[in-house]
């Protein structure tokens, strides 16, 4: 019987980080391939544009990297890394929408 | 079985590393020692204004022990993106630390140094002839770009580190470099897979970052095989598993199954992450494949005016529940004292951390919530006392601003700091991140000999 856990719960790893001047990449990896793979069809480019209330045209790329549990999107910077009005140059803490993500495990 | 070990001291020069995890990693003989000493990462001010985002101290720290270490044993010591953003001022700070370090260490090598600067005429002309590519989500570049930048650096593959090696060289200052190319161009000059070093490479220029528990300051051993590599930190506290070193493979790229650099692309749909013991793990099946035609990543910033800051907090709840209306009250007061100066040719901005001063326009829950909340007004204009102007106007408005139902009529700002406003200079953007086609991986990036003999030409 699946249950309702918290992201936050089983997650491992929950970044944000530059991926050059003008993206965004976003990174939750999980502990173990059984977690992960629950969680694959779970945590999708829908989600992501939505928690993010961004248009998926602006996301630019989504992975399921299996050889580290991992699920990968990059959104394009609304702006560009130490632009005006640019308030994270290294873009690491643009991750914490991800947090409040509910998974059925 | 032949193999090639190349120790990564530190995630970037000045990090610093401990010395227990450096003598670890030269007691394993290493055939090179390489560090990756730059980043975009901490914005565009640092390539344009031709300033290092590290501290001199700290930089030599690390390179006289690397460059003792590496005249000892008499292994290549490369350095890649001197200075941190690789163009000539940075690549001159870097020259001179290491001359520094010669003359008071007595050390003796041929130093390589190698430029990265692109000519401004020839991008230009590169432009007409459309061999610069766009990087989406970038934008096409403009002339104007090209001309309103103050350094522009392409990022070299290993070829040009490939030739230092060939002349002879026994340490190579490396202008902007592709980060794995320091490591890997001695392997690949060797005749090691290119897939496998470049890899080995991407994952060895963070040092131990890639190592649980993660360090950017501390060293790691690469060790490259016909078929695979093997990555170990050396700090007997950390070790790799396969899915730090996997997990790594993510950091800071778009998409970890591809990654394009000088020349073509390292394809990991068939990398094998396996753990071989505790601490080490065994990488197979990285490949290279070469783009059809050789592209080098070039990077530019430009200067935008100056930037003034002014750092205060707001503790009054009735301040915080009306401070939209308050600030666009003091924006218009701002406007209005200074009529003769059009808005448009300078930018004001108000940070409200509490609010959405970390996320800004992503903030999905732009709300304060808390009993206080951080406020940074920043003016950035054409000259620093235009930013000083506007900075210090909206600063002393929004501290007596009369607002509906105001009960603290002495102020409404609690200022950190006596001054309260600071000159943060000449503001940069990044201009140019964009693709250039070269036929020659070397000819945009000129070395020169230097005969090091205990820090005297």
């Amino acid at each position: 019987m699946s249950k309702r856990v918290r992201l936050t719960e089983v997650a491992s790893v929950v970044r944000s980080k530059n991926a050059g001047p003008y993206e965004l990449t976003l990174d939750i990896i999980f502990p173990d391939p059984e977690t992960y793979r629950r969680a694959k069809g779970q945590i999708t480019p829908e989600l992501i544009a939505r928690l993010y209330r961004i248009p998926q045209s602006k996301i630019i790329a989504y992975v399921e990297f299996d050889p580290a549990y991992a699920i990968k999107a990059t959104i394009e910077r609304p702006r560009a890394s130490g632009d005006l009005g640019e308030t994270d140059v290294y873009g690491a803490q643009q991750h914490a929408p991800l947090l409040g993500i509910e998974l059925e495990l | 079985m032949r193999e090639m070990r190349v120790l990564s001291p530190t995630a970037i020069l000045g990090y610093g590393f401990p010395l227990a995890s450096f003598e670890a990693g030269m007691a394993r003989n290493p055939h090179v020692l390489a560090v990756d000493a730059g980043s975009t990462d901490p914005g565009p001010y640092y390539l344009g204004a031709g300033v290092s985002f590290t501290d001199r101290f700290a930089v030599k720290r690390d390179l006289e022990l690397m460059l003792r270490a590496g005249r000892e044993r008499k292994i290549p010591v490369i350095i890649g993106t001197a200075g941190g953003s690789g163009a000539k001022p940075h690549l001159e700070w870097n020259l001179e630390i290491i001359r520094e370090i010669a003359r008071e260490q007595g050390l003796k090598f041929r130093l390589a140094v190698i430029g990265s600067d692109l000519d401004k005429d020839f991008l230009l002309k590169e432009l007409e002839n459309g061999k610069l590519k766009v990087l989406p989500p970038g934008k096409p570049l403009e002339r104007q770009d090209i001309e309103a930048s103050t350094y522009i650096v392409g990022q070299m593959g290993v070829e040009p580190i490939i030739k230092a090696l060939d002349s002879g060289a026994e340490v190579i200052l490396a202008g902007r470099a592709y980060d794995p190319t320091v490591f890997a161009a001695l392997a690949i000059k060797a005749g090691y897979d290119r897939g496998l070093a470049l890899h080995m490479g991407k994952i060895l220029e963070c040092a131990s970052i890639a190592a649980l528990p993660g360090s950017g300051s501390d060293c790691m051993l690469g060790t490259l095989r016909e078929d695979h590599f093997l990555l170990e930190p050396l700090n007997p506290e950390r070790k790799c598993t396969t899915t730090s070193v996997a997990a790594h493979t993510l950091y800071e790229k778009t998409n970890p199954y591809s990654l394009p650099g000088p020349g073509g692309v390292i394809d990991l749909h068939q990398a094998r992450f396996e753990q071989v013991s505790e601490r080490v793990v065994k990488v197979s099946g990285s490949r290279f494949i070469p783009g059809d035609m050789y592209t080098v990543k070039i990077e530019g910033a430009k200067p935008i005016g100056f930037r003034t800051v002014s750092i205060a907090g707001a503790r009054d709840p009735i301040f915080i529940s009306n401070i939209d209306s308050i600030l666009q009250g003091v924006r218009a007061r701002v406007t209005d004292n200074f009529s003769h100066i059009p808005p448009e040719s300078y930018y004001l901005q108000f940070h409200i951390y509490g609010r959405n001063g970390v996320m800004g326009d992503l903030e999905p829950d732009p709300v304060v919530k808390g009993h206080e909340v951080g406020i940074v007004i920043e003016a950035v204009a054409p000259a620093q006392d235009q930013a000083n102007t506007i900075c210090s106007f909206a600063r002393s408005t929004l501290l007596h601003y009369g607002y509906p139902g105001r009960l603290s009529t002495a102020g409404n700002l609690a200022f950190l700091y006596s001054p309260s406003d600071f000159k943060a200079g000449a503001v940069f953007r990044f201009s140019i991140h964009h693709l250039v086609e070269v036929d020659d991986p070397c000819a945009p990036f000129p070395m020169e000999l230097l005969e090091i003999q205990g820090g005297e030409l």
